[in-house]
């Protein structure tokens, strides 16, 4: 006994020696003829890209492994790592601090990524850059008490400092919400399994609720530091000799600007495309019992 | 002898609802209760003061004579820091109705995570332990298996294994078949039978009566925040003093 359609009918309605009929999918004319238009659009990219040779392939070459160009994609891996590690330590502490019962410290945390995410970038790099105009000299010490020795401020915080200082404070207020929704983004009961097991709290955190939080973290992230590769190029108003700073002064001296911001775009595409393939990888790991 | 598990007055709010009005309750050593009563009676809020997953605002708890969660001195009880808590807690074994495995943790890892960090256990010890419970609840081959690709009625059984794993004094259920599909509840009660009858100290929150009367010491039934009635199953199942009791098992009967 068989149900209608099932291939034990099938098979009887063939003749015998006669093969299964082969399934045919409908054709989708206007799909194809889109396809063909973009295939065109695309060759005519390439042709205007190729041809034209006001785009100075030959020089794009040249400086694309000219050592000052080099250089300066180290200053700005340099920079980007800075702002990525210690702006994510500074938004894990505020995304735990955020999450305290204690309303001070929930305040103060608030507070902190409200007042970074409010005020652009590249004022706040302005801002480290001019310390000393305010605080000439900085004293380290007892609070409002004797302090133990001082520094001028210029000596501490250098133009690579305070670039530093300034994509790490501005990240960390991005990097403290990014955090702080991973960790939401875990059911509460794998919190309390852990307490009933008398886990350790460190250890609760760093081997059960962190991993798990990282799932919903590691995308997040994975948005900021390509940002931020790219985002470093605002340094360029510090005069430190990043990637973007440095073609711009290559372009003001030969005058071949186009070649050389292909250069600068050639590389950040380079950069963020290794950092896109790291991402993946890191997904993959954090994603294991999930399927 | 002692209590196992010893409760006096204790009492409970959630803001302005106040959840357990006054509960006493002893559970002898070995012995098996399983708590009855219609949702929101307070159950799973009892037990879960039981380990001070919830913090008690009046009354004591004592588990093996030892004082949960506070240190006395005179008449003032004093919060113990989170450290003796979770010393506290190693004792007591829970299982939750959703389970709560650690998803990202291997079944094995999940059973060996808190008497290594918890317990500071030499591996290979917890390691065999880990084979051993797994072998008891029947998941030998699991072992190396993520809880996603396990059914709930296996994840369960995984739970208990975990619980077991700090050879707890007394093991807390709360609804544990609650969230199993009905063909999965048979296997899951088959292991905490098994523990019943190993003279394991339990207490049993759910809504299984059957279970209740062939495996109980005794059952207590919960109404409003407060224990009505407490006794061997034939007496609290059968002849119940209360019309609370026999209103509530003439609907889950």
């Amino acid at each position: 006994m068989t149900l209608p359609g099932t291939r034990a009918e099938a098979a009887a309605e063939r003749l015998p020696g006669e093969a299964a009929p082969k399934v045919v999918t409908a054709p989708h004319p206007l799909r194809r003829l889109a396809a063909l238009g973009v295939l065109v659009l695309l060759a005519m990219a390439a042709s205007a890209l190729i041809t034209n040779p006001a785009w100075e392939w030959d020089v794009v070459g040249q400086y694309l492994f000219a050592p000052s160009v080099l250089r300066s994609v180290v200053l700005t891996l340099h920079l980007t790592a800075l702002g990525i590690v210690l702006g994510f330590a500074l938004g894990t502490v505020l995304a735990l601090m955020r999450l305290s019962p204690n309303r001070l410290l929930a305040g103060v945390a608030f507070g902190y990524v409200w007042l970074f995410r409010s005020v652009p970038l590249i004022l706040q790099l302005l801002f480290w850059y001019n310390l000393a105009l305010l605080y000439p000299r900085l004293s380290f010490g007892v609070p409002f008490g004797p302090g133990f020795f001082d520094i001028g401020t210029m000596d501490l915080i250098s133009p690579l400092a305070a670039a530093a200082l300034g994509l790490a404070l501005h990240q960390a207020a991005y990097a403290a919400e990014i955090v702080r929704g991973g960790l939401l983004s875990v059911d509460p009961g794998q919190r309390e399994a852990a307490a009933a097991l008398g886990i350790p709290r460190a250890r609760r955190f760093l081997r059960i609720i962190l991993p798990q939080a990282m799932r919903t973290i590691v995308p997040n992230a994975g948005n900021e530091i390509i940002g931020l590769v790219k985002g470093t190029s605002v340094v360029y108003v510090m005069a430190l000799p990043e990637l973007f700073y440095q073609v711009q002064v290559i372009y003001n001296r030969n005058g071949r600007v186009m070649a050389l911001l292909l250069v600068a775009a050639i590389w950040y595409i380079a950069l963020t495309t290794v950092l896109s393939v790291a991402q993946y990888y890191v997904e993959r790991h954090y994603g294991r019992g999930r399927s | 002898m002692t209590a196992m598990v010893e409760l006096r007055d204790v009492h409970k709010s959630f803001g302005s609802l106040h959840v357990l009005r006054g509960v006493d309750l002893d559970v002898r050593r070995g012995e098996v209760l399983v708590i009855l009563g219609p949702s929101g009676s307070g159950k799973s809020t009892l037990l879960r003061t039981i380990n001070h997953l919830e913090k008690v605002e009046r009354g004591t708890v004592r588990v093996d004579g030892e004082l949960l969660g506070y240190r006395r001195s005179g008449d003032r009880l004093y919060e113990l820091p989170e450290r003796d808590i979770l010393r506290q807690r190693t004792k007591i074994g829970f299982v939750f109705q959703n389970f709560n495995l650690f998803a990202h943790l291997s079944v094995r890892q999940n059973i060996t995570e808190a008497p290594r960090s918890a317990q500071r256990r030499p591996p290979a010890e917890v390691e065999a332990l880990a084979t051993r419970l797994l072998d008891r609840v029947g998941l030998a081959d699991k072992a190396e298996a993520y809880p996603r690709t396990l059914s709930g009625g296996q994840q369960q059984r995984v739970a208990i294994a975990r619980a077991l794993a700090l050879e707890p004094k007394v093991l807390l259920f709360d609804e544990p078949t609650s969230a199993l599909d009905p063909e999965l509840v048979g296997e899951v009660l088959a292991v905490v039978r098994d523990l019943a009858g190993g003279g394991t100290t339990m207490i049993v929150v759910t809504h299984e009566i059957g279970f209740a009367r062939e495996v109980a010491d005794t059952v207590a039934f919960m109404d409003g925040g407060r224990i009505l009635e407490h006794g061997p199953p034939a007496q609290v199942l059968d002849r119940p003093a209360h019309e609370r009791t026999r209103a509530f098992l003439s609907k889950v009967l």
